[in-house]
């Protein structure tokens, strides 16, 4: 086990440094042998490594193992160490999975692309640092993950790099995600300063120790700082302006990384992170409210959107959104069910927008699509699967993870009414975008030009492949947790126990919620079915039955449509109030006044002038005049002698 | 005995000899000679002051002065006698060609 735990680690940070060192040299199939190998080997890796940790003795509690210590310095000390528990399990095998249909996408769909091995070794090198943030035992380590993610983010959104918006949303992905991770430093530092050691077993045990109340505000401290990062990471309000942005990668980095994987890295923090913040259930209730107000922002936002892949981007935004609810209201396991489902139907949902991208020649727009479901059978279909997943459907896997957290916003320990209904509106305005998607894209006549048209078909089997069998997920892995009224046992809420129960049972006692009139699981059920099917019923009979609607209600709505259809206009509030003060203050202060003015200016110039100008002036005294020069001697002389004995 | 006193003033005016001759005169091997004049005209202070402090280290000096001025005479001469031929002047006006 302690191995295997390193096996499935190393083989995507073997296949990167191949590619990255040598894949120049590679033919193309070479590439993407070793690139999916290795991912499929460390998927494998990961599978084996939940069944032999599922045999183990010690089972349920973490599995630690230290490799060798990586920094030390006076008291502080960090190894390179990894941690092994249930949402380990769940995490590396979600990841690894996901991972190696996407590498196996991207052999189809980056076939007519340039930089084919850069493409896999970035992947690649992304795999490894998302396992190492998951796998990761102390917080240290976890943020080397944690960058090494957002630095593989960074090179995959500027893919593109000689496009300048492609490069400058590279540049804004990772400026802004900055400033979550100022967040995170300062809670590592918080943590060993108060604790004196950063792993994850020390501080929670002592955390764990701590009667209810006690260091209450330094801990609400770490967990205000920590859910700072995961906003920056997750995207969240109000640092979420970066992820729309990112859509300029290539379609299967916008599954993997920005839709599957690394934004849910913010979410994972916080699991991981529970016992702390079942101690502070003031940073908790925050984590709830921003994930609620967030999910509810970027639905409303993607109402309007035209371009597919930026309704998918915001509704990963408000999809993360919902597993903070998760998180937030004290009921983690839903939060993490939620981001296994999600990987499964929102990458697909990306990989079937690459797969029309790919046929329409990058046509991205929804205004020019339409009736593609004759030309793109398989894609249809799985597309249209996810997207009754995502919206809550019945019997898919999205029914059931949205209504773990919404029951869980309803009853859960730091719930509250505002939360759950702002929720479920949530709910029904996702099955609204996302049935207008797939309307606009797949149903009703053709509104492609010609030429596209004409060129359109449908992807390749190395495409089509991935799609089924995450179309197949996405169906299948909500039956892990049926919920009781249905007649299931929450399976994996209860697998999930030995890392959440107790802070889960100690939220439960301390929030001492009156109780409420109970709605029931069933009811809960009931709503979101109700406020899912009027949601898709609307999509129809707007973007179906009666298409001129929508038009008529944006000239009717005007003020409300241009709001929305501009994102709030929080681009152009940011601009104002950091990027402009920042650029104005770079060129006249920076630049003009202290670069060009005191740096040029006063000192490399100022220097030379100097020289030269004494210079010209004390050139005039070798006058090549011997007799001169032999004066000067003398009232030197003179001069010195007087000095001397007048002294 | 002759005073020290005496002796100094007559150092002093061999030196002023010197140093006027040397701004005063355009010919270098007058220069030249009036350089010499103030180097005897330092070392008669120098013997002057070691015959009244009884003392042998400014007779040892003034040895080492004529020996570098002998040296600086061959090489001195020698310069002079090349800038003769180079050049078809002696005056020290005319050798201003190291200035910019």
């Amino acid at each position: 086990m302690e191995y295997l735990l390193l096996l499935i680690l190393l083989p995507p940070l073997a296949g990167a440094t191949l590619n990255g060192i040598l894949g120049r040299r590679f033919p193309r199939p070479v590439v993407s042998l070793i690139a999916c190998g290795s991912s499929g080997l460390s998927a494998i890796f990961a599978v084996a490594g939940a069944w032999v940790y599922s045999t183990l003795a010690t089972n349920p509690e973490p599995l630690i193992w230290k490799y060798f210590t990586w920094i030390e310095a006076g008291a502080f000390r960090a190894d390179f160490a990894l941690y092994y528990d249930r949402l380990t399990l769940v995490m590396t095998v979600t990841v690894t999975l996901v991972s190696f249909l996407i590498h196996l996408y991207s052999r189809g769909y980056m076939e007519h692309e340039g930089g084919y091995y850069r493409f896999f070794a970035y992947l690649n090198l992304f795999l490894f640092m998302m396992l190492t943030l998951i796998t990761a035992a102390n917080y240290p380590l976890m943020f080397v993950g944690w960058e090494g993610v957002g630095l593989c983010s960074y090179l995959l959104i500027g893919f593109y790099f000689r496009k300048k918006s492609a490069s400058d949303a590279g540049k804004k992905a990772f400026i802004v995600t900055r400033i979550g991770d100022v967040g995170f430093t300062l809670a590592v530092a918080l943590i060993f300063w108060t604790f004196g050691s950063a792993d994850f077993h020390y501080v929670f045990a002592r955390v764990a120790d701590l009667p209810p109340g006690q260091m209450a505000s330094t801990l609400t401290a770490i967990g205000l700082l920590l859910f700072l990062g995961a906003v920056g990471k997750s995207a969240q309000l109000p640092l979420f302006v970066w992820l729309p942005d990112a859509m300029e990668g290539p379609t299967p980095v916008s599954a993997l990384i920005h839709a599957a994987t690394m934004v849910t890295a913010g979410v994972y923090l916080v699991a991981r992170s529970n016992v702390i913040f079942s101690h502070a259930p003031e940073a908790l209730g925050t984590v709830a409210m921003i994930g609620c107000l967030t999910a509810f922002f970027a639905a409303t936002i993607a109402l309007t959107q035209n371009d597919l892949k930026r309704i998918l981007a915001y509704s990963t935004i408000s999809q993360l959104g919902y597993m903070f609810v998760g998180c937030g209201v004290g009921v983690f396991s839903a939060g993490i069910f939620h981001l296994m489902t999600h990987a499964f139907f929102k990458s697909l949902l990306f990989l079937a927008a690459g797969s029309v991208m790919h046929a329409l020649s990058g046509e991205l727009d929804v205004r020019k699509m339409g009736g593609l479901r004759r030309i793109m059978k398989t894609t249809w279909i799985t597309f249209f699967v996810a997207t009754l997943a995502i919206s809550g459907v019945p019997l898919l896997s999205g029914f059931f993870s949205k209504d773990a957290i919404l029951a869980g916003a309803y009853e859960g320990p730091l719930g509250g009414p505002w939360l759950y209904w702002l929720a479920t509106i949530t709910a029904g305005l996702t099955a609204f975008y996302m049935f207008r998607a797939l309307l606009l894209t797949f149903h009703g006549s053709s509104r492609m030009e010609p030429a596209v048209e004409h060129h359109a078909h449908e992807s390749n089997g190395k495409m089509t492949f991935p799609l089924l069998v995450l179309a197949f997920f996405s169906v299948i892995a909500g039956y892990v947790s049926l919920p009781p009224a249905l007649g299931g046992s929450e399976w994996f809420a209860h697998y999930l126990e030995p890392v959440f129960g107790a802070s889960e049972a100690l939220l439960k006692a301390s929030a001492m919620r009156p109780h409420t009139e109970h709605l029931g699981e069933l009811g809960v059920m009931g709503v979101s079915v109700v406020v899912a099917a009027a949601g898709i019923l609307l999509a129809c009979w707007f973007y179906w039955k009666s298409t001129g609607l929508p038009t008529y209600l944006a000239e009717r709505f005007d003020g409300v449509y241009r709001v929305l259809v501009n994102k709030y206009y929080v681009d152009e509030i940011y601009r104002w109030l950091v990027v402009r003060p920042v650029t104005r203050g770079s060129e006249t202060v920076l630049w003009r006044a202290v670069d060009s003015g005191a740096i040029d200016g006063l000192m490399v110039n100022g220097s030379a002038d100097l020289t030269t100008g004494s210079g010209g002036v004390l050139r005039r005294i070798q006058s090549g005049n011997l007799r001169s020069y032999a004066a000067w001697i003398l009232l030197g002389a003179v001069l010195w002698l007087g000095y001397v004995v007048l002294q | 005995m002759v005073p020290l006193a005496h002796i100094l003033a007559l150092s002093v005016i061999l030196f002023t000899l010197g140093v006027a001759g040397f701004i005063l005169r355009r010919n270098i091997i007058t220069i030249f000679m009036c350089i010499e004049l103030m180097l005897n005209a330092v070392n008669l202070a120098f013997i002057a002051f070691a015959r009244y402090l009884g003392n042998l280290d400014g007779q040892i000096f003034v040895f080492f002065v004529i020996v570098v001025a002998a040296a600086e005479a061959a090489v001195g001469l020698a310069i002079i006698i090349a800038v003769q031929r180079n050049r078809g002047s002696l005056s020290i006006d005319d050798m201003n060609s190291m200035k910019l």
